[in-house]
């Protein structure tokens, strides 16, 4: 038997991004045990790489807005499958959650009277984004981590947890192994929040780093909960493209937001070409007044580059397919000419996007003060994750939680940039609390050995396969699936495409299984990457068998087969992802309930 | 396709040493892609912390050709790739496996620093006024990815292994985040000098060289808080008169 260590907690939280560490510091201050556990080192997170910012409806720099109109945004860029409850919290409740941020040492940039400054972007009605410059998640994770660390809260970190353990419908504790060694923990817990973000990795083009393998997905799918909407994976319009070593990599919409113009190889400006009827009466109809849009003029409509990501990436792999692409397979983001509006572009445009300025004079050698970016869309974010209850989010296995990118329902079929920032506090928040109430209104669970001795057996299968003689490289298999997802299951989609990617993803299942891990348990990548397959291939089967369901192009979902928004005598769904009993994946189609009247009203008059 | 030459560190502590691998490399490569490719194609089992891979984490520090870096910023076209690249761990922290070094200490002494503690609000619904020229100076410090490069070139951790008197330069860049921060009402200069050491810096400004971030270490963090220790502890007239100055 494999030996491990074990760590009781009343709650123990997955993860410690902005989510999980809100999550963490809410259930500790509920006086509970809390355990934390993540794959990287404190404060490494995806949420430390967030540049543009939280959108929450303060109002201090243009007093028209409110939390009406930020659910009215949310749901508009969501086109309506939503969660509406979520929709209403989140913006009632992020202000509060910005402002809390600051009483823990935050520093957001600041308006001319010395209140918390707020940025334009897409999709958002009036200056939004609290920000500073655009490292603003590197600011939330630092706050957090800072206050978090004196809460009493038990951090494990470099701990990778591979399988939920249940006890009856309840779950019951967390298996992991620690990178350093290789050990073995086991973590009982009463509650447990899922807070491990999103499934980047299993495309072979993203903005997302190794973490992003789909595990809360994969943990809370094998647990009995349900996922919904995986079908909505959003690409980013821009990232970069070259030199081909830096591909994906994001470059914030900040940059649109502060005047950035989208041009195609002919040195057109082409987002003015199509304008969706949903934005139409939003949206500016030339250029000097989009301009003056990003200029704080509240008179002017907003620039078509500030448009929805879903539209704008799909604007731009117009471009290209139709030949009109930049050198490298993308189109142009250009800032530099901003030089014509104003006398000190150079230095404004270094202080409001320096990590963007220095990302592109180290990486590519371009100065983007004096020339444009090229750029395309890479894979960014997961729509799509975790069914949870819109106020407690707890999922449908009692005492499981799910909070931030791995949970689903806020941005329906596509997120508004500066949302995720601020649902990862809002619904981080809320999951602790509840996870802490639920810790508290029930027993102690009781943790089954063979559940976990099975875990354990699992686990240290690949590095049998090596000395049992066979097996794959794992890095392979894991390229493989990254190629398959882009090709097939990328921006746009088809039946055709769709069912060969199933048919592949069977294939490297059986693959997967046999992949060997060469040398010991210390700290090995290969051991890690091969366990890490596992929950890779659950999020893209989930993915692509949603993809398949949906028949019909709306948000970030686009069907060549279907390009209608609406299927014909269809009411909002959501699709469900379940695991049925034989082992097999089940999907299945929802109707998304009936909007609160008062809601619906709001809808009906900020339209 | 080219190919360079590269000297890796591997092992754990056990036994370590340099292993040559040679792998292709192509336009706009950095250090950390063929770390990666070579992970993938020739040893799997190598160990490298890596996150965001633009800069941004703090996570893949490491000394390449001797000099502190984050891998993921360091091209090789900015490298002489006729001799052999070489890459090691940070050596100022104990060696976990290859490139992975236990820098578990900077999160001990991270939490020992008194934690923020603000005025109460100015305003109603629990927020300050504070001017962006304010701030500024703060803003600087609170850049830093805690990449720990600092650390790693201070000869007082690196030379001297100081770790239990010393907190380094990340932890007075933290300090001066909180000490100059405009609504903090903590007093931490009792403990710089004291426990954290600073005294022990004698302002040879390698940190600042090495930092990812353009953070002015030592000028804008490290002097600036010698000096308030000096005015606190060492000049009677200025510590009457600061028992009677509210805080800046
Ligand atoms: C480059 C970039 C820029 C962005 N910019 C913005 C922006 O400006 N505004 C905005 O609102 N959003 C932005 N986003 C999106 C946003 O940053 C993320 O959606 C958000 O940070 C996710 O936070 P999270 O807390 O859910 O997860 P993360 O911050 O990713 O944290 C996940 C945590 O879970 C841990 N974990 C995962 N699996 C396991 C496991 N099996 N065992 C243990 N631990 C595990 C990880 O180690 C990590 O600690 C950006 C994203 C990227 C990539
Ligand atoms: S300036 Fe001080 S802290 Fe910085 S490296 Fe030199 S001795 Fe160390
Ligand atoms: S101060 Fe600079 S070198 Fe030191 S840890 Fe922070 S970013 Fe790294
Ligand atoms: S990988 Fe994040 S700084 Fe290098």
């Amino acid at each position: 038997m494999a030996q491990y260590e074990t760590h009781e907690y009343d709650v123990l939280v997955i993860g410690a991004g902005g989510a999980g560490l809100r999550a963490a510091i809410e259930a500790s201050s509920a006086g509970v045990s809390v355990g934390l556990v993540c794959k990287s080192l404190l404060g490494k997170a995806h949420t430390v790489m967030a540049e543009g910012g939280i959108a929450a409806a303060l109002a201090n720099v243009d007093e028209r807005d409110g939390w009406k109109v930020h659910f009215a945004d949310t749901m508009r860029g969501g086109q309506y499958l939503n969660n509406w409850r979520m929709a209403e919290l989140h913006a009632k409740e992020a202000p509060e959650r910005v402002r809390e941020l600051e009483g823990w040492g935050a520093l957001f940039d600041r308006t001319d009277d010395g209140r918390i400054l707020q940025r334009n972007f897409g999709g958002h009605q009036f200056p939004r984004l609290a920000h500073v410059g655009d490292r603003t998640g590197l600011e939330m994770i630092r706050a957090l981590q800072d206050h978090g660390i004196h809460q009493g809260v038990d951090v494990h970190m470099e701990c990778t947890v591979v399988a939920l353990t249940k006890d009856g419908d309840r779950v019951s504790g967390a298996f992991g192994y620690e990178r350093e060694k290789g050990r073995f923990k086991m973590f009982p817990a009463k509650a447990i929040v899922l807070a491990t973000g999103g499934i980047g990795r299993a495309y072979k083009i993203t903005s997302n780093s190794w973490e992003y393998t789909g595990d809360g997905h994969a943990l809370a799918y094998h647990a009995g909960a349900e996922l919904i909407d995986m079908e909505f994976v959003q690409f980013h319009p821009t990232g970069m493209v070259w030199p081909p070593s830096v591909q994906g990599i994001l470059v914030t919409e900040g940059v649109r937001g502060e005047g950035g113009i989208l041009k195609n190889g002919e040195g057109r400006r082409f987002m003015f070409d199509d304008i969706p009827e949903l934005y139409r009466l939003q949206t500016a109809d030339n250029e000097e007044e989009g301009w003056r849009y990003t200029q704080g003029d509240r008179e002017a409509r907003r620039p078509p580059e500030l448009l929805t990501r879903d539209h704008v990436a799909r604007c731009i792999v117009r471009e290209v397919q139709e030949g009109r692409g930049s050198p490298h397979g993308g189109v142009f983001l250009d800032i530099a000419w901003i030089r014509e509006k104003l006398p000190n572009a150079a230095e404004h445009i270094r202080r409001k996007l320096p990590s963007m300025y220095h990302q592109f004079k180290e990486l590519a050698n371009i100065d983007i003060t004096e020339e444009p970016m090229e750029v395309g869309p890479t894979t960014h974010y997961a729509m799509g994750g975790v069914r949870v209850d819109s106020d407690s989010q707890m999922t449908c296995v009692p005492g499981l939680f799910s909070a931030g990118e791995c949970g689903a329902g806020l941005h329906g079929a596509n997120r508004l940039g500066g949302n995720s920032l601020s649902d990862l506090l809002v619904f981080g928040k809320r999951a602790g609390e509840y996870a802490a109430q639920f810790a508290k209104e029930n027993d102690s669970v009781l943790l089954d050995e063979d559940q976990v001795r099975s875990i354990a057996d699992w686990a240290l299968k690949p590095l049998e396969n090596q000395a049992g003689g066979g097996g794959g490289n794992p890095y392979q298999v894991q390229y493989d699936l990254q190629e398959i997802m882009q090709k097939l299951v990328g921006i746009a989609r088809s039946e055709e495409g769709i069912s060969s990617a199933l048919s592949e993803i069977v294939g490297l299942r059986q693959r997967s299984e046999g992949v060997a891990a060469i040398g010991n348990r210390e700290y090995n990548s290969g051991w890690h990457t091969a366990l890490d397959l596992y929950n890779l291939l659950t999020s893209a089967e989930a993915i692509a068998l949603a993809a398949l369901e949906r028949k019909a192009s709306i948000g970030a979902h686009s069907r060549d087969d279907y390009p209608d928004k609406e299927e014909p005598d269809t009411k909002k769904y959501n699709t469900v992802i379940r695991k049925g009993g034989d082992g097999e994946m089940l999907v299945s189609r929802e109707e998304i309930s009936e909007m609160r009247g008062d809601l619906q009203k709001i809808i009906e008059e900020i339209g | 396709m080219a190919t360079a030459k590269f000297k890796v560190w591997r092992g754990d502590t056990d036994s370590s040493g340099f292993v040559d691998y040679e792998t292709d490399v192509s336009e706009g490569m950095v250090v950390l892609d063929a770390v990666h490719q070579i992970q993938a194609e020739q040893a799997n089992d190598l160990a490298v912390r890596w996150n965001c891979k633009a800069g941004k984490c703090g996570s893949c520090s490491a000394e390449v050709n001797g000099h502190p870096k984050l891998m993921c910023m360091t091209r090789l076209d900015d490298l002489p790739l006729d001799k052999p690249v070489t890459i090691e761990p940070m050596r100022a922290f104990p060696l976990v496996k290859d490139l992975v070094t236990d820098v578990s200490w900077n999160y001990q002494v991270k939490k020992k620093i008194k934690k923020f503690s603000p005025r109460p609000p100015d305003f109603e619904d629990g927020t300050w006024e504070m001017q962006q020229e304010d701030i500024d100076r703060v803003q600087e410090f609170r850049k830093c990815i805690e990449c720990f490069l600092c650390q790693d070139v201070c000869h007082v951790l690196r030379d001297h292994h100081l770790h239990d008197n010393f907190v380094g330069p990340r932890h007075y860049v933290y300090t001066a985040s909180l000490e100059m921060h405009p609504l903090d009402t903590e007093d931490r200069l009792g403990d710089l000098k004291e426990t954290d050491g600073i005294g022990y810096c004698n302002i040879t400004k390698c940190c600042t060289k090495v930092c990812p971030e353009h953070i002015t270490i030592t000028d804008n963090a490290i002097i600036p808080l010698k000096e308030r220790v000096v005015d606190q502890f060492y000049d009677p007239l200025k510590k009457l008169f600061r028992i009677f100055k509210p805080k800046e």
